[in-house]
């Protein structure tokens, strides 16, 4: 072992050697790589966020389509309560159209018949004095017997 | 083995553990007291050195936010490595004792490193450009593990004043572990503690190295048929070697730096 001046130089090499990893060489990559680190966790985070979020939309879409369901379910029963309701308006419409139809109908009859009942009172009249004029010639005064005759006529 | 003169067996290994010396004095190779330098251990500790962090130095321009290619990956793999180990042993982040961990793993190991290339290769290629001896191995040269232990020791004493107070540091080292009425032996056992530190990062390195290197050379001295098997289970296992040298040298620099800045 013979220790001489290349320790000194040795030394001087080792100091300036750390002195430029120091300077040169560790901090550049230790920054890159705190840098990659953090890029990383990022990307990490966003991937998790963005697998919360799309996890809250396909739930959001079910409460959707479940809604959306339920309303038409409903519209459908409004829509068949309603269309039952018109119908039987529309029954009962007729129903009382019908009826009252049938009063006028039945009046217009009862008319007719009293008109006709009347017409033929008169005819009836008229053919009892045409023959009853024969029967007795000239000697009934028509107007004298007038009274007697109108008292006929109402009870036939 | 040389091809002109066959050398003994001693003269190989001699040969083997001479480092390319340069004598300060004369500026001429040759050995010149402490004021001599190894260039090939500065040489191939400089190169690796460079090769490390030019490469890592182009990742880190280059790198992207995005997924991380293949070089990149191992850039990150690394640091976020030695970041960990600093988080765990020195108690939180720091940005000065994570890039010294870094640099000091990459570093050793790719110094250790060279010692999975045959060990013949590196100084026969010097010597056809006339370089009389050469030694691959930076680590195998205790002035380097000494100058990242030492190194690494003026951290430590730096950061047990810097953190925990000068007066703190000095009250710890008179009243620890026997109280106050025992102080010279306080004093005496924190002295030594401190000073077993970086003696036995830098020897525990050099030697698991050293000793590594040398078998190498032995094998390479065995006839030619057997240094295949041989070279290559000991090479195997030397892989983990070196690995866990150059871990152990980071880890144990964090854990000292984590014990210095807490109070006991």
């Amino acid at each position: 072992m013979n220790l001489n001046a290349t320790l000194l130089g040795q030394m001087i090499t080792f100091a300036l050697f750390v002195g430029f990893t120091m300077k040169f060489v560790w901090p550049h990559l230790m920054k890159n790589m705190e840098k990659r680190r953090k890029k990383i966790a990022d990307g990490l985070a966003a991937a998790e966020q963005g697998h919360r979020e799309l996890e809250m939309a396909r739930r959001k879409a079910t409460d959707m389509l479940r809604d959306a369901k339920a309303d038409a379910a409903d519209i459908m029963d409004k829509a068949h309560a309603r269309g039952n309701g018109i119908l039987e308006d529309a029954k009962d419409h007729a129903r009382s159209e019908g009826a009252r139809m049938m009063e006028l109908a039945k009046q217009d009859i009862e008319r007719e018949g009293n008109k006709a009942k009347a017409q033929l009172r008169k005819d009836v009249v008229k053919v009892t004095m045409a023959s009853a004029e024969k029967i007795l010639e000239r000697s009934i005064d028509e107007s004298a017997n007038q009274d007697i005759l109108n008292k006929a006529i109402s009870e036939i | 083995m040389s091809a002109d003169v066959a050398p003994t067996s001693a003269e190989y290994i001699q040969h083997h553990l001479q480092n390319l010396s340069l004598n300060l004095h004369t500026m001429q190779l040759g050995n010149g007291g402490f004021w001599t330098l190894h260039l090939d251990t500065l040489g191939v500790s400089i190169v690796l050195g460079l090769l490390f962090l030019g490469s890592f130095y182009v990742v880190a321009r280059r790198a992207t936010i995005g997924v991380p290619g293949g070089f990149q990956n191992f850039v990150e793999i690394m640091l976020e490595f030695a970041d960990n180990q600093v988080k765990e042993m020195f108690g939180k982040r720091n940005d000065f004792v994570g890039p010294l961990a870094l640099t000091i793993f990459i570093w050793v190991f790719l110094m250790n490193f060279m010692d999975l290339l045959p060990v013949d290769l590196l100084p026969r290629l010097m010597s056809m450009a006339d370089v009389p001896e050469f030694r691959a191995v930076p680590t195998t040269d205790p002035n380097l593990t000494f100058a990242l232990s030492i190194s690494v020791f003026f951290l430590l004493i730096y950061y047990n004043f810097k953190v925990k107070g000068f007066k703190t540091t000095i009250k710890e080292m008179c009243t620890h572990p026997f109280g106050k009425y025992l102080l010279p032996f306080n004093v005496i056992f924190r002295l030594i503690e401190e000073i077993a530190k970086p003696l036995s990062l830098a020897l525990r390195l050099f030697g698991n190295l050293y000793a590594g290197e040398l078998i190498f050379i032995l094998i390479a001295l065995l006839p030619w048929w057997s240094q295949w098997p041989l070279g290559f289970a000991w090479a195997v296992f030397h892989i983990l070697i070196i690995t866990l040298q150059a871990f152990l040298f980071m880890i144990l620099t964090i854990v000292y730096l984590g014990m210095a800045s807490e109070a006991h």
